[in-house]
């Protein structure tokens, strides 16, 4: 075994050089080059300013956006401290944060009746989930849309043309960006005051 | 479940069969040394890298062979001086470049640096910390990364000298591992892994070495948000089925997997090499029925693994029920338990990643296992339990598939009286001896690490813990408890890295305990592996005859899946009756 220390030094010494230094710092060369805007995280801007990700969730709370889910990255939404609850399915403070957040969500959305759809009140894994599904943005529309001064119709047909399909048509599950949607709000459907 | 879900299961498994002879192939002819499409590129720089490193080689440019014990000493000298550096690179980070957040020592204690450096040497990639607060780029890409490719290399590397102790005879060597590591690495790991960054970073995969970005939110908040060479890591994460997230959510972090694609790539990813490694076996063996039986055994295991994680997850738990959510999935939403899971992913395909990470030694997850509900959590922690022979790890499911064969053809023998035989080599009390010590070895390193951590009190002021017992660093009561606690001991013993990840496992004593069993877990199966593949090169090969159990049918695809769900069964039933089956019983 002693003998084969020397191989084994230089070996780790060659192949950190390789793998850890020239292949990473050549992908992210290529990266930059081929695909600048996703390798900087797909960053939106609004009137020159970096307003997000659009695969980063971020926090709303007016009544006129769209609510994203719960979260549980640091406290809620922490970009820099991504996680989720981890609660287990018998823990009881899972009991209470759902009952909780049932009770807020149909009080935000009172006209909305009818079974949660199961992103509505869940945390998510990364607790940056950008998107929520579909049956939840319809489920806040009428809210959105009277705290906007419009029709639940204009906003039900905006977010009926921000669905995100599944991709090739076969993977993953529909879904709406939240930041998207709301950007998409501000800029179609602006507060009415 | 819905018929969306079954046939993104159904295109999962059909991409893994469609690839598994075209890599198959190109992997026994690179680990044999043979000329391939990719020896122009990549001949020199392994010429170069023999003749830096002092590897000595004949006249044809091969290496010259080691005994089996030699193999094993290159293999334990360079995972104890590759550990060594991965410590001193993590402890000596903010006085390295690519460090903008300027994290320091103080963001990693001692006994976390071990149990990082241990976790990616030995291929587990448990994560005591969470990386976007504690480690600098650099030491993701000249630290971290490189395990991921090493590991992977070194656990390709001892498969191959454990098929090549099957397909030799009466020979002493069983190859060379600095040249099956290197091989490995620059034909099959590397060129993967650079086509596979790029696929994911046009899907929105980030690859930059800027700090974090600093963002005013729609609402005018403040959000904070982690950048990094993500890419280059998380293609060789999957594809070594390493396992370690360049963030804490893993692979459910969208900067790490975007979208539902590159979820499927990146399951695709897990699966890749160990699927074509079976094929690999059959083709170094001369007979490519013997690598489709155990293709045929892993199936059966995977397809049983999905199905009822799957079932369980979609079926939701009362809780959720009552606090009025829908369960059943229609066209506008995913029904079922969606605690700690992604919207993009949904049930199908977080019950498919958690079932493929689990049945591969990978780890990655793309949502969390520890809220999954109590039969759909067993699913990942019964995978790793049965020793992650389904596909497995990257080499490491194939030797420890084989190890089951080995045991298989005995209790085969045993039935009918006859000394069992397997692809001409007769199988003695040698190999039945050593197998049989791995096995052991591995459960009662997850079985005493975690009857242990269950009952031990620390004094006030000890270094090793919080005061009080070891059980309060769960975050769930009860039998949940127990299983976070079991199912880190197991994923560190299995080398895997996943985690109910609730359980606060960054202290002294969980982080050295832990890794232990990974060391257990990785070396103490290792050699006795090694030592069957020498033990089997020196034998003569004994011709087929009437009374030869032929190991390519159905009947030894069915023994084999028996010996390998019996076996983890008898094991670990006490232990999971505790946890999961007592807590879906108070559901």
């Amino acid at each position: 075994m002693f003998s084969e220390f020397k191989p084994a030094i230089l070996m780790t010494l060659v192949f950190t050089v390789l793998t850890g230094i020239f292949y990473p710092l050549a992908i992210t060369g290529a990266a930059q080059a081929m695909f600048h805007k996703q390798a900087n995280g797909s960053l939106i801007e609004r009137n020159g300013k970096v307003i997000g990700s659009e695969h980063i969730g971020q926090n709303f709370t007016k009544p006129e956006y769209f609510h994203p889910r719960p979260s549980a990255a640091g406290s809620g939404y922490d970009a820099a401290n991504s996680g989720g609850s981890n609660l287990g399915p018998t823990n009881p403070a899972l009991a209470d944060r759902l009952t909780k957040d049932a009770a807020q969500f149909r009080k935000d959305n009172p006209d909305f009746t009818g079974p949660l759809p199961a992103d509505a009140i869940t945390t998510s894994a990364s607790g940056l989930d950008p998107d929520i599904t579909p049956a939840n943005a319809m489920a806040q529309a009428a809210r959105v849309a009277r705290a906007r001064g419009t029709s639940s119709d204009m906003v039900r047909s905006l977010v009926a043309g921000a669905v995100e399909g599944r991709d090739l048509g076969v993977f993953g599950e529909p879904r709406v960006n939240v930041l998207k949607l709301n950007l998409a709000l501000d800029e179609k459907l602006p507060v009415q005051r | 479940m819905t018929v969306n879900g079954w046939i993104q299961i159904a295109i999962f498994f059909a991409l893994i069969v469609a690839c598994a002879k075209p890599l198959g192939t190109l992997i026994a002819n690179v680990m044999e040394g043979r000329r391939n499409f990719l020896s122009p590129v990549f001949g020199p720089v392994e010429k170069l890298i023999y003749r830096l490193c002092g590897v000595r080689t004949d006249a044809k440019g091969q290496p010259e062979e080691q005994h089996w014990t030699r193999y094993a000493g290159a293999l334990l000298a360079f995972s104890v001086t590759s550990a060594v550096l991965l410590y001193a690179i993590q402890r000596l980070q903010v006085w390295l470049p690519f460090n903008p957040q300027g994290f320091s020592q103080n963001n990693v204690s001692p006994d976390l640096a071990f149990n990082t450096a241990v976790s990616f040497t030995t291929n587990t990639n448990w994560q005591s910390y969470v990386p976007e607060t504690t480690i600098s780029y650099f030491v993701q890409m000249a630290g971290l990364t490189v395990h991921n490719f090493l590991s992977a290399a070194a656990g390709l590397a001892i498969a191959i000298a454990l098929v090549r102790g099957f397909a030799r005879h009466s020979l002493q060597t069983i190859g060379n591992f600095w040249a099956d590591l290197t091989r490995a690495t620059l034909y099959v790991l590397l060129p993967i892994s650079i086509l596979a960054a790029l696929v994911l970073c046009s899907q929105g995969v980030i690859q930059n070495l800027h700090p974090y970005t600093a963002v005013t939110t729609l609402e005018g908040a403040k959000q904070t948000i982690a950048q990094g060479p993500v890419a280059s890591q998380e293609a060789i994460k999957m594809l070594g089925t390493n396992g370690g997230g360049f963030f804490n959510a893993n692979s459910a972090h969208p900067f790490e997997n975007p979208t539902p694609f590159t979820n499927m790539f990146q399951m695709f990813l897990i699966f890749l090499i160990p699927g074509a490694l079976t094929y690999t076996f059959g083709k170094m063996v001369r007979d490519t029925r013997q690598g489709w039986a155990l293709f045929a055994a892993m199936s059966v295991l995977w397809f049983a693994g999905v199905v009822t994680c799957y079932h369980f997850e979609q079926r939701g738990t009362p809780m959720l029920e009552k606090a009025g959510i829908e369960m059943t999935a229609t066209a506008t939403q995913s029904g079922g338990n969606m605690e700690g899971k992604e919207t993009r992913f949904g049930i199908a395909d977080s019950a498919l990643f958690a079932t493929v990470t689990t049945d591969a030694s990978c780890g990655a997850v793309n949502s969390w296992h520890d809220s999954f509900t109590p039969l759909g959590g067993l699913v990942p922690l019964f995978n790793i339990q049965l020793g992650e022979v389904v596909f497995g790890g990257v080499g490491a499911g194939l030797y420890g598939m084989l190890m089951f064969a080995i045991l298989a053809v005995f209790i085969a023998g045993l039935m009918v009286g006859r000394t069992p035989e397997y692809l001409g080599k007769k199988i003695e009390q040698k190999e039945v001896k050593m197998a049989m010590l791995a096995m052991l070895v591995l459960a009662a390193s997850i079985l005493f690490f975690a009857a242990g951590s269950s009952v031990m009190e620390f004094a006030k002021n000890s270094y090793w813990n919080a005061p009080g017992p070891a059980a309060a660093n769960i975050n769930n009561p009860g039998a949940h408890g127990l299983s976070e606690i079991l199912y880190a001991f197991t994923s560190a013993t299995g080398n895997n890295g996943s985690a109910f990840a609730g359980i606060n496992a960054n202290t002294p004593w969980y982080n050295l305990t832990l890794g232990f069993a990974m060391l257990v877990g990785r070396f103490l199966m290792l050699l006795p592996l090694l030592a069957i593949a020498g033990s089997l090169a020196a034998k003569k090969q004994v011709p087929v005859s009437a009374g030869t159990f032929p190991t390519h049918g159905p009947l030894f695809v069915s023994l084999l899946v028996g010996v390998v769900v019996i076996v983890g069964a008898l094991t670990y039933f006490p232990a999971i009756s505790l946890g999961p089956l007592v807590e879906h019983l108070m559901l």
